[in-house]
């Protein structure tokens, strides 16, 4: 075997006093060949990001490694001087960032950004860096590369702008490439495109790429290699089929465990009688406009949906960004109001409703929202929080603290927790205390957006897990927003799936798994990342 | 052309404003005792009734409150500013011989709190918590908290009268006849005091902001991303943060324009500049209706056109609001 690309070598990073643990990584030796993707999995706060900004040595102020070594092609990188660095960077190691939503300049254009690479490093005339630009642009094949150079950052999409923040890694071909979550801000389908370019590139150059991600059908899709990292320390390390397949840490296997197959549940109950019936229901969005006419901009972010939500039953909508499937969450529990259509909650329509009329109707149907950490107004206590909608519907302050006390059991928190303040909760432990303070009205429909897309895998299984048992013991409906399929076939007994407002399938899960109708339904099947691992159940990974 | 039609449709949805802050000024100023004619019979050293009662016939002050002020917006629509009693020309001419005085002061105050703030505060953001940063910001405190004009006493006290270095008021050397680039300088040795005095509380805020503005675009994504392509410290400041920082600071010009004006009230008065915020204060005790409202009106213009400048300049700075468009 040649001498490893990058070769990193018992290296601890120290966080600053006052952090959760004193080390970000501790004693973590890990190597990667030049023409090798490396998969670097994790779940928050394993230190995954952290090893990558350390060999780019982007760490922030007060964290520094205080032991090990970092060798690219042989030389140390953590002893490096600050202006070696600097023509390391870009050059000869290239980086792409989870968010493209932010990792751009807004205010440059995006061929300027990508030109700027080649003015840092290299003496080439404006015009040959134009040209490169633009064969970069045609090379991680973005429409109309051309009109690209000049488009500023807001005028492209999140799937282009990763394209140019690649674009932008790529430039001085680098030999060895970082990606830290390149893909997870991304629709399903954009990702696995952006997946298949960078396997694709990475087979044309022969780069080394270290690729940091939380979720392991991206590994199955990508990964040569895999390293698993847990709060800091490296866990396992080996070949991807070897530890997708046969993990022997204990912790991969139960990170693997929680990982939902793409196999859809036996569909159940879904003769039962409809308590939820939505009919023909739009929202449009008006935008711009306003003096001058002729400018309004008319959004159809609900088209026409009917469906309807079997008595106890779970009803997934899935979809991609902008496909109005959150849209549709809100107007059915009124916190916006639809154009046209009727919303039967029972043998009430809720859509006909006056404001005042709705609130008394609030509690029969709620919603738990996607993103625990901005969901709960952070100044208020976690029991206050639950027992403020039974106060608000008349009950005493007493039997309200009672009734939250009682959730907090439910939903799995110690109830003597009800006194903390929601920061001092981990992400998963709000979800919960969401999901208390949507049962506390005694809903007899829940509505849940994206529940679990803001939590690490392990905590998503439990958090599902929840959501299934307390449907089988309170007899609840459920309404499940989802972008990810494999959720949506651990929990769903029927699926619709939704695109650009309408409704292009609906089904029982099983079904529209096995067969689905729409061409687009099978697009977004065809996209999952690592459809064809199963977890727990050895099988060959698509080449 | 689309300049020019944004600048009539802002000023057309700034004119109900207009209007209100006139009526508003004429009818406090008639709650005030006394008035123009007042005013001049005591600069002529007195008189008798009767030729009072001629005088306000002359001027047009015996009509009822409601009929002067319609008389008065009926002049204003044909652009005509009126005759000011007390200087005894147009108020228009009285106006145009003050406003080039208070524009210059306002405008090398405006550059040097910009310019001075913008760099303390860079300095103070990449030196945070360590000696420069306590520096700037204390000084900026200072800065904030002291009054303006008691700066403007101290300085004449301390440049002027102990250190003989700069002339203690007045806009230039009277009578002394410099033409050319003499000139030039002679003005530009009487306003280096009020400028300072009036630009130094202004800095105080901008360094302030642009302190803040800059940490946080500084901890920004697209920062790293810049370092990420091997950029060094100060290409990261000059060519991803600093455009990002500055857009705060430009939406605090525009909304501090009109206090900057106000500013100058006092800061005019202290070193004796003839300019318009000095007109205003006299056209007040001289009870001069005609030259006070001509002030107000010329004032908003003034703070109008700067709003429309710092949209059109953040417009060209951030390419999503001209989309938005």
């Amino acid at each position: 075997m040649t001498e490893p690309l990058l070769s990193i070598e018992n290296l601890s990073v120290r966080l600053p006093q006052g952090a959760d643990r004193s080390h970000a990584l501790s004693g973590v030796s890990l190597s990667l060949a030049a023409n090798e993707i490396l998969c670097v999995v994790g779940e928050s706060g394993s230190g995954k990001s952290v090893l990558a900004n350390t060999v780019m040595r982007l760490l922030p102020p007060g964290v520094t490694p205080d032991a090990g070594r970092v060798l690219f092609s042989g030389r140390d990188l953590v002893g490096a001087s600050e202006a070696e660095m600097r023509r390391l960077r870009g050059a000869a190691i290239g980086m792409v960032f989870q968010e493209p939503m932010t990792a751009l300049n807004p205010l440059r254009r995006a061929g300027d950004q990508i030109a700027e690479t080649f003015r840092i490093h290299t003496k080439l005339g404006a015009r040959e860096i134009r040209e490169k630009t633009l064969a970069l642009l045609t090379e991680v094949r973005m429409p109309d590369p051309v009109a690209a150079l000049r488009a500023y950052p807001h005028e492209l999409s999140g799937g282009q702008r990763q394209r140019v923040m690649i674009a932008m890694a790529l430039a001085l071909e680098p030999a060895l490439l970082i990606a830290d979550e390149p893909t997870t801000a991304l629709d399903v389908t954009t990702q696995g495109r952006i997946l298949a370019l960078i396997r694709d590139i990475q087979r044309r150059r022969g780069m080394g790429v270290l690729f940091i991600t939380h979720d392991f059908g991206v590994v199955a899709e990508i990964a040569d290699r895999v390293a698993v990292m847990q709060a800091g320390r490296l866990v396992e390390e080996g070949p991807a089929d070897a530890v997708l397949n046969r993990p022997q840490a204990p912790y991969t296997r139960t990170l693997i465990a929680a990982v939902p197959p793409l196999l859809p549940r036996p569909g159940r109950g879904t003769e039962a009688p409809a308590i939820l019936a939505l009919d023909g229901v739009s929202k449009t969005y008006r935008t711009g406009g306003g003096l001058l006419p002729g400018r309004a901009r008319v959004t159809h972010a609900v088209k026409d949906v009917s469906l309807s939500l079997p008595r106890g039953t779970t009803l997934g909508i899935v979809g991609e960004s902008g496909s109005g499937k959150s849209t549709l969450a809100r107007c059915i529990v009124r916190l916006l109001d639809p154009d046209a259509g009727a919303i039967r909650l029972g043998e009430t329509d809720l859509a006909a409703l006056s404001r005042r009329a709705m609130r008394a109707q609030a509690r029969r149907v709620q919603m738990v929202f996607q993103d625990p950490f901005a969901s709960l107004n952070p100044r208020r206590r976690a029991g206050e929080l639950v027992a403020q909608g039974p106060m608000l519907q008349g009950a005493s302050r007493a039997e309200a603290m009672a009734k939250a006390r009682e959730l907090f059991g439910l939903v799995g928190l110690d109830p003597a927790a009800m006194d903390r303040f929601p920061h001092e909760f981990s992400g998963g432990q709000r979800q919960r205390i969401g999901l208390a303070r949507a049962l506390a009205l005694e809903p007899e429909v829940l509505v849940a957006d994206e529940p679990v897309s803001a939590l690490d895998v392990s905590v998503q299984a439990q958090v599902l897990a929840l959501l299934d048992q307390l449907r089988d013991r309170l007899g609840l409906s459920m309404l499940f927003i989802t972008h990810d399929l494999r959720v949506a076939g651990q929990i769903c007994d029927r699926i619709a799936v939704m695109k650009d407002g309408v409704v292009v399938e609906a089904g029982p899960t099983a079904a529209v798994f096995a067969a689905p109708q729409a061409a687009y339904t099978g697009a977004l099947l065809e996209a999952v990342p690592g459809r064809s691992w199963i977890p727990g159940r050895p099988h060959a990974p698509a080449a | 052309m689309t300049i020019l039609l944004l600048a009539l449709r802002r000023l057309a949805a700034s004119l109900p404003t207009l209007l209100v802050i006139l009526a508003g000024l004429f009818l406090l100023l008639q709650l005030a005792p006394g008035d123009t004619v007042d005013a001049l019979m005591a600069q002529m050293g007195g008189g008798d009734p009767a030729t009072a009662e001629e005088l306000r016939r002359y001027y047009g002050l015996d009509l009822p409150a409601a009929a002067q002020l319609a008389r008065y917006l009926w002049r204003l629509v044909q652009l005509d500013l009126g005759q000011s009693a007390i200087y005894g020309k147009p108020v228009a001419t009285v106006i145009a011989e003050r406003l080039p005085v208070t524009l210059l002061l306002m405008g090398a105050s405006l550059t040097l709190a910009f310019a001075g703030g913008t760099l303390l505060g860079i300095l103070a953001a990449r030196r945070i918590g360590q000696w420069p940063d306590t520096l700037i910001s204390t000084l900026g405190l200072m800065f904030y908290a002291t009054p303006s004009f008691w700066f403007g006493l101290m300085g004449i006290v301390l440049f002027a009268i102990r250190l003989g270095w700069l002339p203690a008021g007045g806009f230039e050397e009277v009578g002394a006849g410099y033409m050319g680039l003499t000139r030039m300088l002679d003005i530009a040795r009487h306003l280096v005091l009020p400028t300072l005095t009036l630009a130094l509380v202004f800095l105080a805020t901008y360094l302030r902001i642009m302190r803040a503005s800059m940490l946080e675009v500084m901890s920004l994504d697209y920062v790293r991303t810049a370092r990420a392509k091997g950029l060094g410290e100060t290409g990261v400041i000059v060519r991803h943060a600093l455009r990002n920082a500055l857009l705060p600071m430009v939406t605090l010009v525009g909304l501090q324009a009109g206090t900057m004006l106000g500013g100058s009230v006092v800061v005019e008065s202290v070193f004796a500049l003839p300019g318009l915020g000095r007109l205003a204060y006299e056209s007040v005790v001289q009870r001069d209706l005609n030259t006070l409202l001509g002030i107000v009106f010329v004032s908003a213009l003034l703070v109008i056109t700067v709003n429309f400048v710092v949209d059109l300049v953040y417009g060209r700075l951030d390419p999503r609001i001209a989309a938005g468009r």
